[in-house]
């Protein structure tokens, strides 16, 4: 297929019709309306089930019904819709029935505004609702990216049985980009072993999230750790660059992990031995391949759209051993390539020490 | 086993063999006995898929021999929609308290009714939260003592309750929507025959349709199931009446 100019909300949307998606349920919120909008033509067009909710209360619990059919489903939200959606991410981790949930990130907390943010890291990747549960959490930098990710999300979904996210930001949910769109997937509905449908033929299955022998509910726990470990054998993703030689690396995922990119080769043409590692999957996180670069790098820098998320994963991997940097622009700031240039160059004239928070000296640096 | 030539009672094929857990003299079990006695005569048990709500009922799904699935706080019928939706051939029913459905689930009953989802709802109001030990619910009446009003219902504090047939009963895209009683064999009856209408409904794409059933709850109420049963009689009714309260021309149609 040759590639088209595609707006990355509408790629999304396009992408999941393609692969499979049979029922969409959302609501609009800005900076992803766009997804919702164009699957209100596209998904009646084609027979297949589209409903704009009352909430996103209502559209994460329609994605709920409509998952416990096996069904491919999905919603999509920005992060305060996305915060109302909790409570349904919970019981679907809790029943084992699979979905997507797309979440187009924005400026927080609270109503905050519309501007690009990596601002709910730690609630995608670190549960979010209630219980204790695992979740694939998927982090597309390009229109074609989100693409490429839409489509696995709803493979990685039904093969472990959970929510997949992908989370993005306000930037790549609008901007436009050329990108190549799979072709269109026949859609055969599969006759999962679990999914309720009525039972004929058969003999009855409930779905449910309740365990009330605190026994049961610990094997259910149990289990889905177990599944998680399986995730985390198989579908860690991560993409790197100029990283054979590098000195210093800069982790970074989205669009920070984006900008970065173009910093990195800014400081490579200077002469800085600087490499890039951009998490696909900021859950399961690319701990390995941080480790093993730990033995090879004098320094790091996160670099983030928030106030360090996912620094607290780097730090837990690198535990000491070499100094950590951040740098972040909370708030739907985006930053230029040149700031994060900066960092590096600051970076590799050292020298550096460990810090327990590297936060506090980026506070301190921002607020001069 | 052979079967007796004098049966007149038996366990309908509908139901699992699963005791029941609810107390004694509360209305769920006729309720659900209704239901399960409706799917079995309309021949929908091996079609029909269930949402359970949180509340009481939460293990409705131990006694219809159905599928099921179990629905958050009040968001049955957000689920149900989204099950009606991907499988429009099948028949999908909610079964709600009135904590569930009028409290927080206000939202979703609204919406999917405003929809016309093609969908049953059986409203369970028994004027209280149950589960959770007899709380003031949307629906307890004025000066009712339950474990949140302790002094009775105070209007003044604690509002009106909400009549939910009535209200529900405006939308465009509900097809039928009534109010019956479950406290003598005469209303039992005549609900049975308003379940079965309503399952109808659904089954020929005529829009959302709901029952609501005035129940007891003689543990959180404090009573005797009879006495449970003329409380019903001589307050419930006189403030949620039973009624037609929308039944649309398509539906009079149907002969039950």
């Amino acid at each position: 297929m040759p590639k088209e100019l595609w707006k990355g909300n509408e790629a999304i949307a396009e992408a999941s019709v393609r692969a499979g998606l049979e029922a969409y349920f959302g609501y609009p919120i800005t900076p992803q309306t766009e997804i919702l909008e164009y699957l209100s033509r596209r998904m009646p067009e084609l027979g297949r089930a589209f409903v704009q909710a009352e909430s996103e209360l209502g559209a994460i619990n329609m994605v709920y019904g409509a998952a416990c059919t096996g069904v491919r489903v999905m919603s999509t939200s920005s992060s305060p819709g996305v915060s109302l959606m909790m409570e349904g991410l919970s019981y679907i981790a809790g029943t084992e029935v699979p979905a997507v949930l797309v979440n187009v990130m924005r400026g927080g907390p609270g109503l905050g505004n519309i501007a690009p943010a990596q601002s709910d890291y730690n609630q995608a990747v670190r549960g979010g609702g209630h219980g204790d549960y695992p979740r694939i959490v998927l982090a597309p930098a390009s229109v074609q990216e989100a693409i490429d990710l839409t489509a696995l999300s709803f493979d990685l979904a039904e093969k472990y049985r959970m929510i997949t996210m992908i989370i993005l930001d306000g930037s790549t949910g609008q901007m436009m980009e050329p990108a190549e769109m799979p072709t269109m997937m026949e859609i055969k509905r599969k006759d999962f072993e679990w999914a309720t449908t009525g039972a004929m033929n058969r003999e009855r299955r409930v779905l449910s999230s309740i365990y009330l022998n605190p026994l049961d509910e610990e094997k259910t726990n149990l289990r889905l750790l177990k599944c998680w470990q399986d995730v985390q054998a198989s579908e860690v993703r991560y993409k790197e660059y100029f990283l054979d030689d590098a000195k210093y690396v800069v982790v970074g995922f989205g669009t920070a992990g984006r900008v970065a990119l173009s910093a990195v080769r800014e400081a490579r043409a200077q002469g800085i031995k600087v490499g890039l590692l951009r998490p696909i999957t900021v859950s399961p996180f690319p701990y390995e391949a941080l480790d093993q670069l730990t033995g090879q790098a004098e320094a790091f820098l996160v670099t983030e759209m928030n106030m360090g998320q996912m620094l607290d994963d780097v730090l837990l991997t690198v535990r000491g051993r070499v100094p950590v940097e951040f740098y972040g622009r909370p708030g739907g700031v985006v930053p230029f390539h040149n700031e994060i240039l900066d960092e590096i160059k600051r970076i590799a004239s050292g020298p550096l020490t460990v810090k327990s928070n590297p936060r506090d000296s980026w506070l301190t640096r921002m607020a001069a | 086993m052979t079967t007796p030539n004098n049966l007149v009672y038996d366990r309908p094929e509908a139901f699992t063999e699963m005791p029941t857990h609810y107390c004694p003299g509360c209305t769920h079990g006729v309720a659900h006995r209704l239901v399960a006695e409706v799917l079995e005569e309309m021949g929908m048990i091996d079609k029909t898929i269930g949402v359970a709500p949180v509340g009481c009922a939460v293990f409705a799904y131990n006694y219809f021999d159905t599928d099921f699935v179990e629905a958050p706080h009040g968001r049955a019928p957000a689920m149900a929609t989204g099950i009606k939706r991907v499988l429009p051939d099948r028949v999908v029913f909610t079964y709600q308290g009135d904590g569930d459905l009028a409290s927080i689930g206000m939202g979703e009953i609204v919406h999917a009714a405003a929809r016309g989802e093609n969908l049953t709802v059986i409203f369970i109001n028994n004027a209280n939260f149950g589960m959770t030990g007899g709380q003031m619910a949307p629906t307890t009446l004025p000066g009712m003592k339950t474990s949140s009003s302790q002094n009775g219902r105070d209007v003044e504090t604690q509002g009106y309750p909400i009549k939910v047939s009535e209200m529900i009963s405006t939308l465009d895209g509900v097809g039928y929507c009534v109010r019956r009683s479950l406290h003598d064999p005469k209303n039992i009856r005549l609900a049975k025959k308003a379940i079965r209408t309503a399952f109808e409904t659904q089954v020929r794409g005529l829009g959302f349709s709901m029952v609501e059933l005035l129940s007891t709850c003689p543990t959180n109420w404090g009573m005797t199931p009879v006495n449970s049963l003329k409380f019903v009689e001589e307050h419930m009714i006189p403030a949620y009446p039973l009624g037609d309260y929308k039944i649309s021309d398509a539906i009079k149609q149907i002969k039950v």
